[in-house]
């Protein structure tokens, strides 16, 4: 049963990621990027982290992703006429790429070929452990995080609002 | 005690007078000026009266030390104090009554003058100097008071400074004491090195407790007494002008009469004698110097003396006699008679001090006229002057009982034991003393007037602020001998003798001086200097007297030509200062100025000019085409290298970031390679 | 039927994959924002898998630390979102245009 869900989720991620990486329109992007992340999200129940599963679905695909519809929207920028660098950047780009997608994946292949995992039991994918380690072991960077929000907050509200010119209000 | 705890305000007074007038200056009355001017010595006076008083009447025959403070410490330490012993007590007496009286007289004289605060300033520092040179416990004290009256000596002779002579005459002795002042500190290096102190006490009990230590051989042939007797000599004779620096006190008579009375007769040129009277204790282990010290007293005091003859100048005339007088002084003390020295440095600071006030009385009355050949039978406009003037002709003359006699007396009876020669050329000085002095008188108040009309209906005798002083000293002048009256037989009244006596002991084994003449002997030598007085006294009668005026004086150099010329030019001796010191001076002056012209700036200062731009050029050229060779070949180096190199620099992100991914993908292979392969 | 944990990474690699040559070939600038939240998942994923391979050698507390690891860089992606998104806004409102091959100002 397992084996067909992650093939499933696994094909979709992979063939979604192609196409946020393929498609000259950004939206199409955008929207190809959610249906990844929602796939990985599946992984990851399937891997026994139920809690980041559903953290990923609300924050990447509710947050992060509608802001970034929000700025292809607003910026409204269309389709790319080239592709840059032209033909040899792209051949370039996929040897290295897939080079180094292959010799990760021998290296895991080599390291972890054949190693089996059973199925977890509920006491494995409890989340009260998880938040009493997040809020104990792991308080501080915690509170540190949030402090890295709130500046990349106020960063992206001065950086966003600021309209040299005009002096007005973030529009454009 | 009391007077003599406040012995240090003797010098301080007029000091603070001097600093008091200086700074208030021109601004106030001259009402409070006069009251500072003569405040200060008047008190000083008192003071110094009660003090010598006091220690005459109990401290003597030791003498009052008074400590102020330590000057310097160390090695050499020295203090600044006071010492009031017999020969200070003279000293100080002399110096501030005469001094007061001086001021005294200046309110009147100076009275016009627009600078009388600059004059009373002056004439105040001039007294604190002085009386810190006679109260000085040690050779550094002294030497200060020493250049202080010198500085003093300097401002006032160049007091009229806006004519052309009194400042030259200033510099002149100025650069003279110079010399004489070079010696004198050579000679209290000497005392330093040798005694390690500056003290009278000290150095003198060192002396004395070993007279034959400071008798061996030292420098230049001499024992170290000699030596250093003759350093000191010869600053006493740039300060007391004697031969062959005496030239520049005829000269310093530009300067204001008061202060040619004060400074240049009566007390200032005294102080080489008071030094060398201070130092006895050293002189009398130095015959050398003290032969040499009567030689040139005695050869200066006849040679100013036939120079006076010839001068009209009623100043000249007596500067000349001042040079001749201090002759005197330095034949009494360097035949051993000490006392007698002193005693003729105060009668003659009373007689001399009263001709220069009298001069100065009748150049006031003359409209500033100072030839006497313009003068003549002011007897009668000027009568106190004249009876003053006439006391005080008799006494420097040495006619009994008046104070020269007495003094001058002293000096000739120490000469006779010494030696025959000094005593006759005092002898002869004394006679043209008495006969140039009568031909002043008479050239000056007998006769008919030869003045001007306008010059004649302004003669009027002088204030009484200036007539004053003039009795005072009159009355000095005629008594002060009685206090010093010599030993005669049985009869020994000679209270300044004996006052004195600690001073001058004889030291070691050069107690023999005290030679003392047969009663008979004795006064025949007086009758002998009294004749030899009324000889010159009736010699100048016989050519000046009655209405004669010039014309007997002219006949004299009618039948000796060139003994006139040579005397009116006063031996040529400026003439051949000026021939070879001078001259010489200039001459090496332009020898310099020629090296400086030719030498450095020609050879030296061009040619190091002409190596500097050669050398220049030439690393001009090493610069150009070397240095600036190889900043041009590395600038060439970096702009080939960056044409080759900026073209990676796309601006491409995608390229950029191409690279990256290259680069991560090599340091994986990398990785794997290493761990795994 | 479990599946073999290393399918996991080697579909980490493969989104990884991806995720590089989408950064490295588009011009958009944020295509290619959208590609490093891809290549940022695909490490989520190997973490998460990683995580798992923990708890099999028998550390609860190895599994967590891993999860834990990822919550924080969801949250560092969400704030370079953030800040990425807002330069682009400014950049585009200078520039009129996010095509980073005009971005050349640091260009000779």
């Amino acid at each position: 049963m397992s084996l067909a869900v992650f093939a499933v989720f696994a094909s979709l991620a992979t063939i979604s990621a192609l196409v946020v990486v393929l498609h000259r329109n950004p939206v199409y992007s955008v929207m190809s990027l959610v249906v990844t992340l929602v796939s990985v999200a599946a992984l990851f129940v399937l891997l026994g982290a139920p809690f980041l599963g559903a953290l990923q679905i609300l924050v990447y695909t509710g947050a992060i992703l509608v802001l970034f519809l929000f700025v292809i929207m607003l910026l409204n920028v269309g389709r790319e006429d080239t592709d840059s660098g032209g033909g040899g950047q792209r051949v370039v780009a996929l040897i290295a790429a897939a080079l180094f997608g292959g010799l990760i994946a021998l290296l895991f292949w080599a390291r972890y070929q054949g190693l089996r995992v059973p199925t977890l039991t509920p006491e494995a994918v409890a989340l009260r452990p998880l938040a009493r380690e997040l809020l104990s072991t792991y308080l501080l960077p915690f509170e540190i995080v949030g402090v890295l929000l709130l500046a990349a907050v106020i960063a992206a509200t001065v950086l966003a609002a600021k309209n040299p010119p005009s002096g007005g209000a973030s529009s454009s | 005690m009391r007077a003599l705890d406040l012995l240090w305000l003797v010098p301080l007074l007029p000091l603070a007078g001097s600093a008091l007038n200086a700074l208030l200056g021109p601004r106030v009355a001259r009402p409070l000026t006069t009251a500072v001017a003569l405040g200060a010595p008047g008190l000083s006076l008192a003071i110094s009266l009660m003090a010598v008083w006091t220690y005459a009447t109990t401290v003597f025959p030791l003498p009052f030390e008074q400590v102020l403070y330590a000057w310097t410490t160390g090695e050499l330490s020295i203090d600044v104090a006071f010492l009031l012993d017999p020969l200070s007590s003279v000293m100080v007496v002399v110096v501030t009554l005469v001094g007061f009286l001086i001021h005294v007289y200046s309110v009147g004289y100076m009275g016009d003058d627009s600078g009388y605060q600059r004059y009373f300033s002056y004439l105040n520092l001039f007294m604190g100097a002085m009386l810190l040179l006679v109260l000085g416990n040690n050779f550094l004290v002294m030497f200060v008071g020493w250049e202080g009256v010198g500085l003093c000596s300097y401002l006032l002779i160049g007091y009229y400074y806006e004519e052309e002579f009194p400042p030259y005459a200033g510099r002149k002795a100025f650069i003279v004491n110079r010399i004489g002042d070079f010696a004198f500190l050579v000679g209290l290096f000497a005392l330093v090195a040798r005694f390690g102190t500056l003290d009278y006490g000290e150095v003198f009990a060192a002396v004395a407790s070993d007279p034959h230590g400071v008798e061996e051989p030292y420098l230049l042939g001499l024992s170290f007494a000699g030596f250093v007797t003759l350093c000191l000599f010869i600053g006493a004779i740039g300060k007391s002008a004697q031969l062959p620096l005496y030239v520049w006190l005829p000269d310093a008579m530009a300067g204001p009469t008061p202060v040619s009375a004060l400074i240049h007769a009566a007390t200032m040129v005294t102080a080489g004698v008071y030094m060398v009277v201070r130092t006895n204790v050293l002189y009398q282990l130095a015959p050398g110097t003290s032969a040499l010290v009567a030689t040139v007293g005695a050869v200066t005091a006849l040679f100013a003396a036939t120079i006076a003859f010839a001068q009209t100048d009623i100043k000249k005339v007596l500067a000349y006699s001042t040079v001749s007088q201090l002759g005197y002084m330095f034949l009494g003390a360097g035949v051993g008679a000490y006392s007698a020295a002193i005693f003729h440095l105060g009668t003659h600071a009373f007689f001399k001090a009263l001709l220069f006030l009298g001069s100065g009385s009748v150049i006031h009355a003359m409209s500033g006229e100072q030839d006497m050949r313009r003068m003549g039978g002011l007897k009668k406009a000027l009568p106190v002057t004249f009876a003053t003037f006439a006391i005080a002709t008799v006494a420097i003359s040495g006619i009994p009982p008046l104070a020269g006699f007495f003094s001058k007396d002293q000096i000739l009876a120490g000469a006779w034991g010494e030696h025959k020669v000094l005593w006759a050329i005092g002898l002869v000085t004394a006679g043209l003393t008495a006969c140039y002095m009568f031909r002043a008188l008479l050239m000056t108040f007998y006769g008919r007037f030869r003045g001007t009309d306008e010059v004649r209906s302004h003669l009027h005798e002088s204030p009484t602020v200036m007539t004053l002083p003039l009795v005072v000293l009159a009355v000095g002048s005629a008594l002060a001998g009685l206090i010093g009256i010599p030993k005669l037989g049985t009869l020994d009244i000679n209270w300044f003798g004996h006052f004195l006596a600690p001073v001058v002991a004889p030291v070691g084994h050069a107690g023999e001086h005290g030679h003392h003449a047969s009663l008979g002997l004795e006064l025949l030598l007086m009758g002998v200097s009294v004749a030899a007085a009324v000889g010159g006294i009736w010699m100048a009668w016989r050519t000046y007297g009655g209405e004669r005026g010039l014309a007997g004086g002219e006949a004299w150099a009618i039948r000796f030509p060139t003994a006139h010329r040579i005397l009116t030019n006063k031996y040529y001796v400026d003439e051949i200062y000026d021939a070879t010191v001078i001259k010489g001076t200039w001459s090496a002056a332009r020898g310099l100025f020629r090296f400086d012209a030719g030498f450095i700036d020609g050879f030296l200062v061009n040619g190091s000019r002409h190596v500097t731009v050669a050398v220049s050029l030439l690393s001009g050229f090493f610069d150009k085409y070397v240095i600036d060779g190889v900043v041009n070949l590395s600038g060439w180096v970096m702009r080939a290298c960056s044409r080759l190199f900026r073209s990676l620099q796309t601006g491409l992100v995608s390229q950029y970031a191409l690279v990256v991914a290259v680069g991560m993908l090599v340091l994986t292979g990398f990785y794997l390679v290493v761990r795994l392969g | 039927m479990t599946v073999p944990v290393v399918w996991y990474l080697l579909l980490a690699a493969v989104l990884f994959t991806i995720g590089t040559f989408g950064a490295l070939t588009r011009r958009n600038g944020i295509a290619i924002f959208l590609s490093i939240e891809l290549m940022l998942n695909a490490a989520n994923l190997a973490i998460v898998a990683f995580s798992r391979i923990a708890l099999e050698s028998g550390d609860l507390k190895s599994m967590l630390n891993g999860q834990i690891l990822v919550l924080f860089v969801l949250a560092v992606a969400a704030a370079e979102a953030a800040v990425g998104l807002a330069l682009f806004i400014a950049v585009y409102r200078d520039k009129r245009t996010i095509d980073i091959n005009r971005l050349n100002l640091m260009r000779w």
